[in-house]
């Protein structure tokens, strides 16, 4: 396998392009200079920390210790995407249930089909990008259910009202916040290579890869996500609707407020 | 919303009569478990609401929203709607033609109608439960002078169903009506017409007492 180095140096050098940023800023009074700033010290530190666990992971080889990475993300990723659909009743739930299916019907099945092997250098990767598709395809759906339910209030008492159960009353809106989680990985999966090089073929191609493996490999990661991403909308939505009804068919208030 | 409200309604038709932030809309929604009180009990037919199943209650006690909120589809699918939860199939045209409407109605897109004829398909939904009481949220609210007459006209011609018909408008109740209930600031304030036997203002007791005569009735 080829490998690249890349020193300390050529990143830092790097900063002049964040400096061009920090410029834009500053000159349009945009005022992001301090969360650019931030943005440029977290990445730092938490891809140099995550670099020292998946080398420490990968020294190992132990596929506990991969799991238990995984397992983090998946909380980490959970009270991520909770915070973003807040105006969820009870999301935590349903998010933390999509994020461990979506990874571990993924990672489950890409193993079965011997996509790839069980080492923690596929395995890590893999799984860091379904959970963090699956993370922000969960929390767009959700968030469109919120909207739903708030714009679709008296559509859904009215069905109530006819004897419908919360899951009746909601069939429609519970489809169409779906979608939403699904439609943005599907649209890019439609435009990637014409409009966008995605990140996984551009780090083969600069590491030194086949042009050809590169496009395999990002096509089998692209639609390995396409599944999890589907599945975890799925299970997020299919849950998190019950949030805003009581068990007697009702809309919460503060749904309705 | 509501406090302190002890109100016993009888068979036949009802009007509870207020301004605007009454309490009016509140109360219907108790009466069929759309929302229930912090503090106290609705009975109907003298067993509390919450001892029944809500979906049940839902078809016995229907509620006709303020304003229309069709499903997607066509006229007939709204008034088969309710039913087909319960996987029932029932005839079109009659609750049609009850709610004011005529059969040709039917195939037609009801997001297309007026919200005058959408109100009364929403009535040919309700109706097509067989309920035993309609509840009505201003049921002309949202109505021009012609399409309210129309409604009421319906209303007035529901016969062997109970109504509860909340309004701000006294001529309304009046022709809808045999019993009107005031109510203002989540009270009841007074009431005129015929009362099943009992004097005006008797609704006003301080404590639940249990009646098995009457279809609804709501305590603090």
């Amino acid at each position: 396998m080829t490998t690249v180095s890349i020193s300390l140096g050529e990143v830092v050098a790097t900063l002049a392009l964040v400096a061009i940023a920090a410029a834009v800023s500053f000159w349009r009074r945009a005022d992001l200079e301090q969360d650019l700033g931030l943005a440029v010290l977290r990445s730092f530190l938490q891809l140099t920390a995550v670099g020292y666990v998946i080398q420490a992971i990968f020294d190992s080889d132990s596929l506990w210790l991969v799991a238990g990475l995984l397992a983090a993300m998946v909380a980490f990723g959970s009270i991520t995407a909770r915070g973003r659909a807040r105006a969820v009743p009870g999301a935590l739930g349903p998010i933390v249930l999509a994020l461990g299916t979506a990874a571990a019907v993924t990672i489950g099945l890409v193993l079965a089909l011997g996509v790839f092997d069980a080492e923690p250098r596929y395995l890590v990767p893999v799984g860091g990008m379904v959970i963090g598709n699956s993370m922000t395809s969960a929390a767009v759906a959700l968030n469109r259910l919120a909207d739903e339910v708030h714009s679709g209030t008296q559509q859904i008492e009215a069905m109530l009202a006819l004897g419908a159960t919360s899951r009746q009353a909601s069939r429609g809106l519970v489809t169409r916040s779906l979608r939403s989680g699904m439609i943005p990985l599907i649209d890019s999966t439609k435009t990637t290579g014409v409009v966008f090089f995605p990140g996984t073929m551009v780090g083969m191609l600069i590491a030194g890869a086949a042009p050809i493996d590169a496009v395999r490999l990002q096509l089998i990661l692209l639609w390995t996500l396409l599944g999890s991403v589907a599945l975890a909308a799925l299970i997020a939505v299919s849950l998190g609707y019950r949030g805003f009804f009581t068990p007697a068919h009702q809309l919460r208030e503060a749904a309705t407020a | 919303m509501l406090r302190g409200l002890d109100l016993w309604i009888g068979n036949g038709a009802t009007a509870i009569l207020g301004p605007s932030g009454s309490g009016k809309s509140t109360l219907l929604r108790l009466l069929n478990r759309l929302a229930d009180p912090d503090k106290g009990v609705v009975s109907f037919r003298g067993r509390a609401v919450r001892e029944l199943d809500p979906l049940e209650l839902r078809r016995r006690v229907v509620l006709v929203p303020q304003l229309p909120a069709p499903v997607p589809g066509s006229v007939a699918d709204n008034v088969r709607y309710g039913p087909r939860l319960l996987g029932r199939e029932v005839s079109v045209e009659r609750p049609l033609v009850l709610a004011g409407l005529d059969a040709s109605f039917a195939e037609r897109d009801a997001a297309k109608l007026s919200v005058g004829e959408q109100q009364r398909v929403m009535l040919a939904r309700a109706l097509a439960l067989e309920p035993e009481v309609l509840l009505l949220d201003e049921p002309t609210a949202a109505l021009d002078e012609d399409a309210k007459g129309a409604v009421e006209e319906a209303l007035a011609g529901l016969a062997g169903i109970s109504m509860v018909v909340v309004t701000h408008e006294r001529g309304q109740a009046e022709r809808l009506a045999r019993r009107i209930v005031r109510i203002r600031e989540g009270r009841v304030v007074g009431e005129d017409g015929a009362t099943e036997g009992r004097a005006p203002g008797a609704a006003r007791e301080a404590a639940p007492r249990s009646r098995e005569d009457g279809p609804t009735e709501v305590a603090p």
